[in-house]
């Protein structure tokens, strides 16, 4: 019965496996695998601003196909990956960027994180030492 | 007494956070654009509806206009339309249209339906120009002065309110 049951399920589900997602038209061509490394490097780094939480690797919108081709175009122009992010940066802000530069404005963002884990363990560091102090003194007068 | 106070302090100013978070949540989505303060950037484009005429932001300059960034797939963009329409019929700015990856049929089939404030219309068919300008959604809308230079970007649809407080104000009116 249960073997019934996955076979439906499975016959069922078939259908999925046509599933195509409309992307790019055709696939590119890269001149070297460290070509289609860095442009995939690049691609994973960038955010796709429509679905802000994506980046453009992942994402389909219409504007993610033309930064995607953009960065392709780039590179086979011969810029380099800074060049390519300097590009983005220009026109879209350090927001594009999923890794922030180190600067000014971006150092409360990478630091705060670290500072409130020091805060949390200094804090957990002295409850324990109280408790096992008190606990320790309890002890000692339940044996008196 | 203190490691009673701590904790509700601590959940206190995560409170005032929270509200302030929910207060922004509607607007975090917008990026703001890093153009403010710069020239319009260079292009040459055909004019929608005049595939032989070329345009280039030089033939813009003189005086201030709005670039309004629309297309016939853009729902917002409809919305907005009228009171582009009674921007530019008021006469206080020019209003120039960039048609945002859009087929020209549907474009034109648009302007006739809903009216056709602007200009003229530059034609970007392959969206590569509104990489240049950081467009990301439509509608968007450049305020640029008459020396070319990007003074306000609005995202999303201009509103009466816009045109009151961010549009008119930087153009003096």
């Amino acid at each position: 019965m249960q073997r019934l049951f996955l076979i439906l399920f499975l016959v069922l589900m078939s259908p999925a496996a046509l599933a195509v997602v409309e992307g790019d038209k055709e696939p590119l061509v890269f001149e070297s695998a460290e070509q289609e490394e860095r442009y995939n490097d690049l691609t994973l780094e960038l955010r796709c601003l429509v679905c802000q939480n994506q980046n453009l690797a992942d994402s389909d919108a219409p504007l993610a196909q033309d930064l995607r081709k953009e960065i392709f175009d780039m590179m086979q122009a011969g810029r380099s990956d800074d060049e390519i992010k300097t590009f983005m940066v220009e026109r879209y802000g350090d927001f594009v960027l999923y890794r922030p530069p180190m600067q000014g404005n971006t150092l409360a963002l990478w630091v705060l994180p670290l500072v409130i884990l020091l805060v949390g363990a200094i804090g957990v560091f002295f409850t324990v030492r109280n408790r096992n102090r008190k606990l320790a003194a309890l002890q000692q007068e339940g044996s008196n | 007494m203190i490691g009673r106070i701590i904790p509700v302090a601590i959940f206190l100013a995560l409170g005032v956070l929270l509200a302030v978070g929910l207060k922004i949540a509607d607007r975090k989505t917008e990026i703001p654009s890093p153009l403010i303060g710069k020239p319009l950037p260079e292009f040459s484009l055909p004019v929608l509806g005049e595939p032989d005429r070329i345009v280039t932001n030089e033939d813009l300059l003189g005086t201030p206009f709005l670039l309004n960034v629309w297309a016939s797939w853009c729902p917002t963009c409809r919305v907005e339309h009228p009171y582009i329409e009674e921007l530019a019929e008021s006469g206080a700015i020019r209003v120039v249209g960039f048609n945002y990856r859009d087929e020209t049929a549907d474009a034109k089939a648009w302007l006739a339906r809903f009216g056709n404030p602007y200009e003229l219309s530059i034609q970007d068919y392959d969206g590569r120009y509104a990489i240049d300008l950081g467009v990301y959604a439509a509608p968007e809308s450049f305020l640029v002065d008459a020396d070319g230079t990007i003074i306000f970007k609005q995202i999303g649809a201009v509103t009466p309110e816009v045109i009151e407080n961010e549009i008119l104000p930087r153009i003096g009116r």
